[in-house]
């Protein structure tokens, strides 16, 4: 199988393996997620009812308030959490939220990074390098 | 990313363990968005509700709060956005004890760290206006777009661990909208109609942040005539910011930085997208219930100005909200105040309204709330509280003060939306 390697801006957290879950939708942890039972929560997402816990969760631009600066941290310390967040586009928010969870964060791709990968493909998160790796 | 000697020894941790998790945290931001160095910012807006903090991040500021006084003080005037738990109110609306403790909890250790509790999301409107080219660093989104877009100020959206960070060292990352070039226009829209009243100027402003691809996108509206109101911009600004990213907008004539298209397009102006009637009154209709039942009507999302809080008064003079319907008000502790003193708060409790102090209704375990007492057809003139409570198990319904007075009155949903 070969490897196919995307290349964004580096980030906070530390290196991580894990199942990808993927949406071409934006993302914000306080209107999107129910946190207590891990799943996406607003209807009008197109993974509504999915669990993320443990996935790479792969979706478009950060939306929404400023909650998920704190909501992170406590997502990521309950352990009902993604491995890594992997956005096109994060805001001030996401990254604030992510440094100070240690969760880890990659934007700013040379592509739509929801359009290259799908659901269920294992994607290694380098936030260092800023890379992404489908495949080995 | 350039640390001067002050900064470079907070890092290393001679001035106590809070300001070197803070020059961390900058540096860790500041690294992700390429700043070249910290900008000295003159105050700090702080969001962290409990329902956001969770019980991590209250532990969290209790060690920050336990830490000697030298070395946990805030160093420049510090405030808060609105808190989850108004004690006056909270067991009346099924809260918790255990929501109640961990408020207590966080409060004391913020007041531990100096920080003034304002606990309000419109302190451009009640604490300290900040001024065209001040430095801040504020959290709530309503209450940066409307710092960096009305006001001329400079701050990008400070998350509750950033703003904290700022706050402890007076400084803050240089990058996006403290730059000149991140305040440039990109995309405009050209308005073909005057909206009619708060309700719609939110729902315009969701129609622009809809449209918004990211944080950095600018938008630039053309066309809207006439001077605007505080109110008017507060709850165009707090939509667009919640159903986009985006914490700057220029108005054309309007605006600090926007006295004309030239002026905040670099080269030739983009063609325009138009937003009118049609495009308000659709948006307005896909909040449109499938039958006339309603459970609670709330005014929030941003908290009321005191003229707000007159209007609504005066909408509720000599009625009386049904008894199957609740009506909840949130603002801020001083504006309650004056409302106190000025009878405003006697007259909607009197017609059997909840008057809600230093809370906001999404910041107040808006879920939580809504299991409680049995609440799921909400209905509320602020577009950007409907946004965010779809999400939350509610079927939000948009319309005007008035619309929303007479639903409440009536026991069901009348007007426009019925």
């Amino acid at each position: 199988m070969s490897t196919r390697i995307y290349k964004g801006h580096p980030g906070p957290g530390i290196k991580v393996t894990g199942e990808a879950l993927v949406a071409s939708d934006n993302f914000s942890a306080r209107y999107d997620l129910d946190l207590v039972k891990g799943i996406v929560s607003r209807p009008a997402h197109k993974l509504v009812g999915q669990s993320y816990v443990g996935k790479i969760l792969i979706l478009n631009i950060a939306k929404g308030g400023v909650a998920s600066a704190w909501m992170l941290r406590d997502m990521v310390q309950s352990g009902r959490t993604p491995k890594a967040l992997i956005l096109n586009f994060a805001n001030p928010i996401m990254a604030q939220g992510a440094a100070f969870a240690d969760l880890p964060l990659i934007d700013r791709f040379e592509v739509d990074i929801t359009t290259v990968i799908k659901s269920g493909e294992m994607v290694t998160v380098d936030p260092e390098a800023g890379t992404l790796t489908v495949g080995s | 990313m350039k640390l001067d000697d002050h900064q470079k020894a907070m890092l290393a941790g001679a001035e106590g363990r809070a300001r070197q998790y803070a020059m961390e945290q900058i540096l860790k931001v500041g690294r992700f968005f390429d700043a070249e160095d910290c900008v000295p910012i003159s105050q700090v807006h702080l969001m962290a509700d409990p329902e956001a903090l969770g019980p991590s991040g209250v532990d969290f500021l209790e060690s920050l709060a336990q830490l000697p006084l030298a070395d946990r003080r805030v160093r420049v005037p510090s405030i808060t956005d609105p808190r989850g738990v108004d004690f006056n109110t909270y067991k009346r609306l099924g809260q918790t004890e255990r929501m109640a403790d961990l408020e207590r909890r966080a409060t004391a250790a913020f007041e531990a760290l100096g920080f003034m509790m304002t606990n309000t999301c419109i302190n451009y409107q009640s604490v300290i206006p900040p001024v065209l080219g001040e430095h801040l660093a504020f959290g709530d989104t309503g209450s940066s777009i409307y710092a960096n877009s009305v006001l001329g100020a400079r701050t990008n959206f400070e998350g509750g661990p950033s703003a904290l960070a700022a706050a402890l060292t007076g400084v803050t990352p240089r990058y996006g909208y403290h730059l000149d070039s991140y305040r440039r226009g990109q995309t405009h829209f050209e308005v073909t109609t005057r909206p009619r009243d708060l309700a719609e100027w939110g729902a315009l402003g969701g129609l622009v942040g809809r449209a918004m691809r990211s944080y950095w996108e600018v938008p630039v509206l053309s066309g809207i005539k006439g001077p605007v109101t505080s109110d008017e911009i507060k709850q165009f600004g707090a939509a667009l910011a919640s159903f986009g990213s985006t914490p700057l907008f220029h108005m054309i004539g309007i605006t600090p930085e926007a006295p004309d298209l030239k002026a905040v397009f670099d080269g030739p102006v983009p063609a325009a997208t138009p937003l009118g009637r049609a495009e308000i009154d659709r948006l307005m209709a896909s909040y449109r219930p499938k039958d006339d039942k309603l459970d609670v009507v709330v005014f929030a999302a941003p908290q009321l100005s005191l003229f707000e809080m007159r209007t609504l008064a005066d909408h509720l003079d000599g009625r009386r909200i049904h008894k199957d319907v609740a009506l909840l008000a949130t603002t801020s502790p001083d504006i309650k105040s004056a409302a106190d003193r000025m009878g405003i708060t006697a007259s909607i409790e009197s017609a059997g309204g909840m008057v809600l102090s230093g809370v906001c209704f999404y910041q107040m375990y808006a879920r939580d709330i809504g299991e409680a007492n049995g609440w799921k057809r909400l209905m509320s003139n602020s577009a950007k509280l409907v946004n965010i409570l779809g999400g939350y198990g509610y079927e939000p319904v948009l319309d005007s003060m008035a619309a929303c007075v007479e639903s409440a009155v009536a026991g069901r949903i009348v007007g426009a939306s019925a």
